[in-house]
């Protein structure tokens, strides 16, 4: 058996899909660097996606496909072929093409090889994707599938935030499909993730023509957008020809900034796993480690600092004597001095945090009360124009005095702080 | 302020400090010692005054409280024979206003001819009784009033005088400016003056001191030097750095000094402090107090007893008698504990005002009571 996966890492702009504050959320972290290589748990984002790939074992070639300048990608592809020993591509699309769109376009390069099926994946997401089962789930139907998606239990009330499936119990066809309704449909939602059969290009190319028919004027933007959601699984659905597999192992979105220190969390717990490695220990002469932490192994972290549960340092980070740090991103090159306290925030790169400081956020996290409860994507402002607490964001090359407190808020790249901030954006 | 200065000219004077009630404005430190007691640098706030009162001359020392006091004569017993006066205490069965009490202690303020001290329990400042005497002596009228210059004087009543010291009149707190001089709290006088007072409540500002203008009877004395009432926890503070102030510019040996001290500060000698610390500037510290290593404590009172764990950020705060704050805390703004309160580790409180006795286990955002 011959596999490929696909992974849909977008790009720069807004997504195509219109709702608001999608694609711009992940600001300020973003502005630096393409969301899909912003460190989760020690590991670009999407190269947890990668990882989850590389271990089914007939995956011969992954590829990234997204908009973001080429070059932006070069190097971390470098890393990851190099890392897991697999043919890895960067495909470009000119333009925004939807996310069925480059798909489409690509149909070629997917297809060369004869691959028996192919994945999907959606870098918008997180989590620990069962992609063997899926595999073995899509090739062992009796009546052949052109596309299984992944699906999970959500609230009836979250549920309308997503791609909502019906599905049949017994033969687990979809029956129907509607993305984002604004009455309750079904609360077995879509994760982002999906198995296609090759057949499955031809089914796009028939929608694809319709649609150059229809716009048949020459500077529509959207000609080439097409969705996988709205113009491949809605029809689909309800012929027999689509199939939806259950999990209840942890997922979630990645859409804003505070969702990141969420993934964080579950990303360093998958670890035991598997990648058990990966977590610091305790050990003499080495800082106090509660819980799941990652420290590169060129972070500098004084053994009287104390950290964790569910803290990530990254390359090169300097952590000073007596700090303590909970719930946190410290990326790359930061350095954080002596007594400060850093809870549920993300610190950027390059960044110098003085000593005696606090930086705290307040997390987003899913009810825990509420069974399979997901991620509120929380607007940044409330009702009244103010913000929402939220987890505190500094961008990269910021410096935070000594003795201040910045609580609940943003911090854009290059910034340097003159004072306490609570409650805040500040550019 | 020693014991051995009684100026034997001056005779057996007497004083009477005004403690009034509860002192709610300084709550939650007074739900569990009256105010009088509650320690100010290191000392509590009524022994300030006595020590310096008896400097003066004082032999017997009057306290007018409004309720039950048999903590404070218990412990001020002690101090009393230390420095050989008497200290009794007046009970104002209602309370009385500032005029009130000074009738009902009649009998020990006119037992002779000198005159008596009257002060406002809440005053802190470089008490000048000896100076008072000297001038009320010298101009012979019934009653002196020590002013002190404010920067903002609307907010009091001001004090109109001539430049031989006699007072022409008062204005309660001027709308355009016409001094900036205000009763400082502290006062002397006659005998005769009971005659202008009744056993009921009265106030001396509005109902004694007007008449005693209008009679030529009332001088003013201008202080020098700091002044502050202390009687809420955000003037407590300021008081502080205003004492500490006075304290380096009389070269007292009192202020500590060793590793990690910045400016003026005091350390009983019981306290601890560890390693990697930043104390000061203007921070008391109490008796038996353990500070962990790398706290930083700035503009704070520490009260006897109380621990504060490693990492801990202290600003503007007044924490309580045997309170435990944990590690990386960061406390700021006014924050005042009480007696006994525990706040747990990697808190941020905010001017928060927490009753005694209390856990602390979320943190304070944005000013607030906890009780």
């Amino acid at each position: 058996m011959m596999l490929k996966a696909v992974i849909l890492i977008g790009g720069p702009q807004k997504d195509i899909i219109p709702w608001f504050y999608t694609g711009t959320r992940f600001r300020p972290l973003s502005l630096d660097v393409p969301k899909p290589l912003f460190p989760v748990a020690g590991l670009p984002m999407v190269q947890h996606h990668i990882e989850a790939c590389a271990s089914v074992p007939d995956i011969r070639e992954i590829l990234l496909l997204g908009y973001f300048p080429a070059q932006q990608l070069q190097q971390f592809v470098a890393d990851m072929i190099a890392a897991y020993k697999i043919r890895i591509r960067y495909l470009q699309e000119y333009q925004a093409l939807g996310t069925a769109g480059g798909i489409y376009h690509f149909r070629d390069q997917i297809s060369s090889g004869n691959p028996d099926a192919f994945f999907v994946l959606n870098g918008d997401v997180c989590g620990d994707f069962p992609l063997q089962e899926i595999l073995n789930f899509h090739t062992s139907l009796s009546t052949p599938s052109l596309i299984t998606i992944m699906g999970t239990e959500a609230t009836r009330q979250q549920s309308t935030m997503y791609g909502c499936i019906v599905e049949d119990k017994e033969t687990h066809q979809i029956l129907h499909y509607v993305e984002k309704p604004s009455t309750f449909v079904s609360n077995l939602i879509n994760c982002g993730v999906y198995i296609c059969s090759p057949d499955i290009f031809k089914r796009v190319g028939e929608i694809f023509n319709s649609r150059q028919d229809f716009y048949s004027c020459e500077d529509s933007e959207g000609t080439e957008s097409i969705q996988l959601e709205q113009d491949i699984l809605m029809p689909i659905a309800g012929t027999g020809q689509a199939y939806v597999y259950t999990t209840d192992r942890w997922w979630s979105q990645i859409k804003t900034a505070g969702s990141a220190i969420y993934a964080n969390r579950h990303y360093l717990q998958l670890y035991h796993k598997t990648k058990n490695e990966r977590l610091a220990v305790n050990g003499p002469d080495k800082p106090t480690i509660i819980g799941d932490v990652y420290i590169h192994p060129t972070a500098t972290v004084d053994p009287s600092a104390l950290l964790g549960p569910n803290v990530s340092v990254g390359k090169n980070a300097v952590i000073g004597a007596g700090v303590r740090i909970r719930e946190s991103i410290i990326l790359g090159n930061t350095t954080i001095q002596e007594h400060s306290c850093v809870l549920y925030t993300v610190v950027g790169w390059n960044s110098t945090v003085g000593a005696w400081t606090r930086l705290e956020g307040t997390p987003c996290d899913p009810n825990p009360n509420k069974p399979f409860a997901k991620m509120d994507n929380v607007p940044l402002f409330n009702a009244e124009g103010k913000l929402n607490p939220s987890i505190t964001i500094l961008g990269c090359n910021v410096t935070v005095p000594s003795e201040v407190i910045v609580l609940n808020s943003i911090v854009l790249p290059y910034k340097d702080l003159p004072r306490s901030y609570k409650n805040e954006i500040i550019l | 302020m020693g014991f051995g200065g009684k100026d034997l000219t001056l005779g057996n004077m007497k004083a009477l400090i005004l403690v009034g009630g509860y002192g709610t404005r300084l709550r939650p430190l007074t739900l569990s010692r009256p105010k009088p007691l509650v320690e100010f640098a290191n000392k509590p706030i009524v022994l300030h005054q006595i020590e310096a009162l008896v400097a003066a001359g004082v032999t017997q020392v009057v306290l007018a409280v409004s309720y039950h006091a048999e903590q404070m004569e218990q412990e001020l017993a002690q101090e009393a024979q230390k420095l050989g006066i008497r200290i009794t205490f007046s009970l104002e069965e209602e309370p009385l206003g500032t005029a009130g009490p000074i009738k009902l202690a009649q009998s020990i303020l006119a037992s002779n001819d000198e005159p008596f001290f009257v002060l406002n329990s809440d005053v802190i400042c470089d008490f000048p009784f000896t100076q008072m005497v000297k001038f009320h002596k010298q101009h012979g009228r019934e009653g002196t009033i020590v002013v002190t210059k404010v920067e903002e004087p609307s907010k009091y009543g001001v004090v109109i005088y001539d430049e031989t010291g006699k007072i022409d009149r008062f204005v309660e707190k001027p709308q355009e400016f016409v001094s900036n001089k205000i009763n400082a709290g502290m006062y002397i006088f006659n005998p005769s003056v009971l005659k202008r007072i009744e056993c009921r409540p009265m106030s001396i500002e509005k109902e004694v001191f007007p008449y005693m203008a209008g009679d030529g009877q009332l001088y003013a004395q201008e202080l020098h030097g700091f002044w502050m009432d202390i009687g809420q926890p955000k003037d407590f503070l300021t008081g502080m750095c205003l004492f500490l102030n006075s304290c380096k510019l009389n070269n007292s040996a009192k202020l500590y000094k060793g590793p990690g001290v910045v400016g003026n500060v005091l350390v009983d000698s019981s306290a601890k402090i560890g390693k990697n610390c930043r104390i000061g500037p203007n921070v008391t510290i109490g008796p038996d107090v353990v500070i962990e290593d790398g706290v930083c404590i700035k503009r704070c009172t520490i009260l006897r007893g109380a621990t504060i764990r490693s990492h801990t950020w202290l600003e503007n705060c007044i924490i309580g008698w045997k309170c435990i704050v944990g590690q990386w805390v960061r406390m700021e703004n006014v924050s005042v504990l009480g007696e006994d309160v525990i706040v747990k580790d990697e808190l941020y409180v905010n001017g928060g005002m927490v009753l005694p006795h209390k856990s602390i286990g979320a943190s304070v955002l944005e000013p607030k009571i906890i009780m």
